[in-house]
């Protein structure tokens, strides 16, 4: 039998619960993440949605940065988690930290405010049933890298992608009980820690 | 097919809200104090609680003009009160697209028996409630996130942590209770027998639950988080103190370590003086903000 994946959700600020309790379904060993020593053996980390510029500061504030940088197991970005793993915003606030980890440029808000957020259906690479998605104000990627692999759009825009360990999704998949793009991070996880091994 | 305004958009935001200081700002100066200090949002308004208390007359909904600066000044969400029923102040709240409508008793209230058809906009609403009833009315209206009420502007956090023990008390209660017992107490209650069910299933309120009112100091911030609060709103309590910008910081931080005593001790240190208060004990019973709503 294979060990349980160990993934950590990052607890500052923002929808972190919902994040650990899917993850809970799906038999991960799940864990928060408030200090940096809070990432020693872990598969894999989220990072959820929430304030992106203050969950940006609080990463900040509490030394997360460098940990995160340093991570080398699977990260999962919804939304402000997004914005955070960009290369950057073109409508970026001076003083926010980008890890830079996958390679694409984020705007953020990009549907503009919350009477403009919005759920729907998307079409997911190799699915044939749709994917259900909420959009809180949230950010689109404005450009990808040749690397970043696309794996769902809304209205032609990029809003589900992956570069090799990091996933990212403009949408807040742990608001539904659809789980597949959660799963689909379990896998991303499974392959980052066979590589490391 | 797409859809805006749904309930699970509107109770989405105050998902990413959690764990979050919400603050009460008058200018577009303290907003960006307020989001440099680690805010999840801004509440928008003319008079923070406890200038209106002192100046009494009628408060009302804020000036567009000083809701459109704040809503210049920041990328966090902002949000804006208007009156209890005033569902014309919300219609101007919702044209100027402010993130959430906070339906207040702060505010001088407009109408003495019913609160605003919530269910009529696509902006989402918070609401304050001083017990699990009044949670769940608000809810029933189309509320799409709670707050208990505490009592603003006072800097006293006894109304805040009495209003907490009755609603998660209340649905502690609902717990023990077997199916044909929660029709009687949806009567006693005063709410939809739906939600109360749900209520009971599910050990938890269906939307966000935030508290406010009388938070003044970092371990206040922490009380009311393990309470079971998802996070707080801090009026008064930050840009009436001596030093805002600190108290502000050391607020968020105190939420986001509120199990951390070690954390709360360092955040607490060196913050001057906090606002003014008044102790809620020695307030009459026309003075009390909490008792506005039905």
């Amino acid at each position: 039998m294979t060990e349980p994946l160990r993934i950590g959700v990052l607890a500052v600020q923002g929808n972190f619960r919902e994040h650990l309790s899917v993850l809970r379904r799906l038999g991960v060993e799940a864990s928060e993440v408030r200090k940096p020593d809070q990432l020693d053996g872990l598969d894999g980390l989220i990072i959820p949605g929430g304030e992106s510029t203050a969950i940006g500061k609080l990463v900040r504030a509490y030394e997360l940065e460098p940990a995160i940088r340093g991570f080398e197991g699977a990260i999962f970005g919804t939304c402000a988690g997004m914005i955070l793993l960009a290369r950057e915003a073109v409508d970026g606030v001076p003083d926010q930290p980008f890890f830079g980890l996958i390679d694409i440029v984020v705007r953020r808000n990009a549907y503009g405010r919350q009477v403009r957020s919005f759920e729907t259906d998307l079409e997911l690479a190799g699915e044939a049933k749709p994917l259900r998605a909420v959009f809180i104000r949230a950010p689109w990627i404005e450009s990808a890298g040749p690397a970043v692999e696309i794996l769902a759009r809304y209205d032609d825009r990029p809003v589900l992608a992956r570069e090799g360990r990091i996933l990212v999704a403009a949408f807040h998949p742990e608001l539904t009980d659809d789980t597949r793009v959660h799963e689909l991070f379990c896998e991303v996880a499974r392959e980052a820690a066979s590589v490391r091994t | 097919m797409s859809e805006i305004g749904t309930m699970r958009v509107k109770s989405g935001l105050a998902e990413m809200l959690k764990g979050g200081v919400i603050m009460d700002v008058t200018t577009a100066e303290q907003a960006k104090i307020a989001e440099d200090a680690g805010a999840c949002a801004v509440m928008a308004l003319e008079r923070v609680p406890a200038d209106i208390r002192a100046q009494g007359g009628v408060a009302r909904m804020a000036d567009p003009t000083k809701i459109r600066e704040i809503q210049a000044a920041v990328t966090i969400p902002v949000m804006a009160k208007a009156r209890i029923g005033h569902f014309a102040e919300a219609q101007i709240l919702q044209a100027l697209e402010v993130d959430y409508i906070d339906e207040s008793e702060v505010l001088t209230p407009a109408d003495e028996e019913h609160h605003i058809d919530k269910w009529n906009f696509t902006v989402p609403f918070v609401c304050g409630c001083r017990n699990l009833g009044e949670a769940l009315r608000r809810i029933a209206e189309g509320a799409a996130m709670i707050r208990t009420k505490g009592e603003a502007g006072t800097g006293d956090i006894v109304n805040a942590v009495r209003h907490m023990r009755a609603v998660y008390g209340g649905i502690r209660r609902l717990g023990s209770l077997c199916e044909e017992e929660l029709y009687a107490e949806a009567k006693n209650l005063g709410a939809p027998v739906e939600l109360v069910k749900w209520v009971a299933e599910n050990g938890k309120l269906p939307v966000v639950t935030f508290t406010a009112g009388g938070i003044a100091t970092p371990a206040d911030a922490s009380l009311c988080m393990q309470l079971g609060a998802d996070g707080v709103f801090v009026g008064s309590g930050i840009f009436k103190s001596d030093d805002p910008a600190p108290r502000a910081k050391a607020i968020v931080e105190a939420t986001t370590h509120y199990q951390d005593p070690e954390v709360l001790a360092r955040v607490s240190q060196g913050l001057g003086e906090a606002m003014a208060s008044i102790s809620t004990a020695g307030l009459d019973e026309s003075q009390l903000l909490e008792t506005r709503g039905w």
